[in-house]
């Protein structure tokens, strides 16, 4: 518990009237991947989002790195930029190159000189594998390489954990297993993830906690092998059904 | 409807110069020494319509800005200080604000202190900046608020702090929605500007009174009066629809 590097205990957030999330417990270990599954509004991003302040929480705690994320911004602005987020709709910078793209946190946040942000960012970019688009604008990549660009924006604040809100959601099929492969090079080299998606075999192959949210709960929560194998709640049973079929 | 005034007015004044009866066209009549004299007196206003039009938007555009900024943000009294100051601004008509600034405001600087006289010119400009400030924070506001949620949402993620988010993300590209009504508000001033001759301010509104008092030609002087203002404002939305273009243009690329 101490060293968890993320940790959720009694989390709850209402909007208004509506309990989106009711007593959510997680603990991540540093280096270990989370993958969410659950159908649709039962607040799965609402979750992530909370983690990286995003969103605030109105009940419990949550726990960086050891250190609680209260909702003042000093603690806010600390954490962000070191817990990378990949949107479901990528959100790159339209106005601004790929390589501006992944340049400019480092340099406004962390105060890096261009030469070393730009050196970081080919460096990211080789390791999604589109070292050669770094002059073109957003608009001019396909929506894997917009994405895998995403992933290399936020690797380039070196963070010491990675969430993703269904990166592959806003994809043609096939350009998904371009950017599931790289997500699994990241989860094989030990960055600690936190993904939100219904890719079942990306899933199997990474994940080391599996958890099912239904109505702002966490229903089911375990190992990919008891969760896929043998799912306890009817719920579940059902919803894995229902994308296993897919 | 622009179209038509052009036109209209011209005929209007060649109705006047081809009948004798109540016409006095003479005072502004080019081919005679005095009308001559009258023109460039009447034209002469318009150096200081322009400048005073001109600073006026520029202190607008900066002033707007530092309004709208805090309305964006997450805290709630900096967002209920912007509304106060939009919602109120906007509301006071420009003729008393004027006067109040140009006859009222030396009387506040002098009891604290301050020996700042006001003079006709500065009583417009911070008049009319003030004024429209608040129409172009909402200019900046509605857009900031075309741009989507996630450009921030994204920004902050890489740990860009509120100003930086604004200045490197929301406000490129927010810019091409706000530069062609920020244009079109310069129209604003350019009309409302008049109302500095009230104060004294040798514009083109005061030289048309002044000379209507010396020539009793009301009919033909401001005639002449708003054919200055309709150039002048028909030059400037040529140069917004030139913007509008360029803009647009940009935005497909
Ligand atoms: N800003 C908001 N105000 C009010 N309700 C919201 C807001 N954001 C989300 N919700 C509601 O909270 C619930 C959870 O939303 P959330 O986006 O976390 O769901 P999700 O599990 O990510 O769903 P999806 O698979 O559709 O992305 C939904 O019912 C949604 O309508
Ligand atoms: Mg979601």
């Amino acid at each position: 518990m101490a060293n968890a590097a993320i940790e959720l205990v009694g989390v709850n957030k209402w909007y208004g009237d509506f309990h989106v999330l009711k007593d959510i417990d997680l603990s991540v270990g540093a280096g270990e991947k989370v993958v969410i599954c659950g159908p649709s509004g039962s607040g799965k991003s609402t979750v992530v989002r909370c983690i990286n302040k995003l969103e605030e929480h109105q009940r419990g705690t949550i726990h960086l790195f050891g250190r609680e994320l209260t909702n003042e911004s000093r603690s806010v602005a600390s954490i962000q930029g070191e817990i990378g987020m990949v949107f479901q709709q990528f959100n790159l910078f339209p106005h601004l190159s790929v390589l501006d793209n992944l340049t400019l946190g480092p340099m406004k946040a962390r105060g890096l000189s261009r030469a070393d942000a730009q050196e970081r960012a080919r460096h990211y970019l080789t390791r999604v594998r589109i070292p050669d688009q770094a002059n073109k604008m957003p608009k001019q990549l396909s929506g894997g390489q917009q994405q895998r660009v995403a992933i290399a924006r936020s690797l380039c604040m070196e963070p010491k954990a990675m969430l993703f809100d269904e990166p592959t959601s806003a994809l043609d099929p096939e350009m998904i297993s371009e950017v599931l492969d790289v997500m699994v090079e990241l989860a094989q080299e030990g960055m600690t993830m936190i993904v939100v998606t219904h890719e079942m075999g990306f899933a199997r192959k990474v994940a080391d906690q599996m958890v099912f949210m239904d109505e702002g709960e966490i229903v089911e929560h375990g190992p990919p092998d008891a969760f896929f194998g043998n799912p306890r709640t009817a719920r579940c049973q059902k919803f894995l059904s229902q994308i296993l079929q897919h | 409807m622009k179209k038509l005034i052009l036109p209209l007015s011209l005929l209007l004044l060649l109705a006047g110069c081809s009948s004798s009866g109540n016409w006095g066209w003479y005072v502004i009549d080019p081919r005679t020494s005095g009308g001559w004299t009258n023109i460039k007196f009447l034209i002469s206003g318009m150096g200081s319509t322009i400048l005073i039009s001109v600073i006026a938007a520029s202190i607008s555009i900066v002033l707007g800005l530092i309004v709208a900024l805090p309305g964006q943000s997450g805290n709630r009294w900096l967002r209920l200080i912007n509304r106060i100051y939009v919602e109120f601004i906007r509301s006071i008509p420009l003729l008393p604000m004027l006067f109040w600034v140009f006859y009222g405001l030396p009387i506040v600087f002098k009891s604290l202190g301050i020996n700042v006289p006001i003079d006709p010119f500065w009583g417009a400009i911070i008049t009319l900046a003030i004024s429209d400030s608040a129409f172009t924070a909402e200019i900046y506001r509605s857009g900031i608020q075309s741009i989507a949620r996630g450009q921030s949402e994204a920004a902050q993620t890489i740990g860009l702090n509120y100003v930086q988010t604004m200045r490197y993300v929301i406000l490129p590209q927010a810019i091409r929605r706000i530069l062609p009504p920020l244009a079109n508000q310069f129209i604003y001033i350019v009309k409302m500007s008049a109302f500095a001759s009230v104060i004294g301010m040798q514009e083109l509104t005061r030289r048309a009174n002044e000379l209507v008092v010396t020539e009793y030609r009301p009919l033909e002087i401001y005639t002449l009066l708003i054919v200055e203002y309709l150039v002048l404002v028909l030059i400037i939305s040529a140069g917004v629809r030139w913007l509008e273009r360029r803009m647009g243009a940009d935005e497909r690329v």
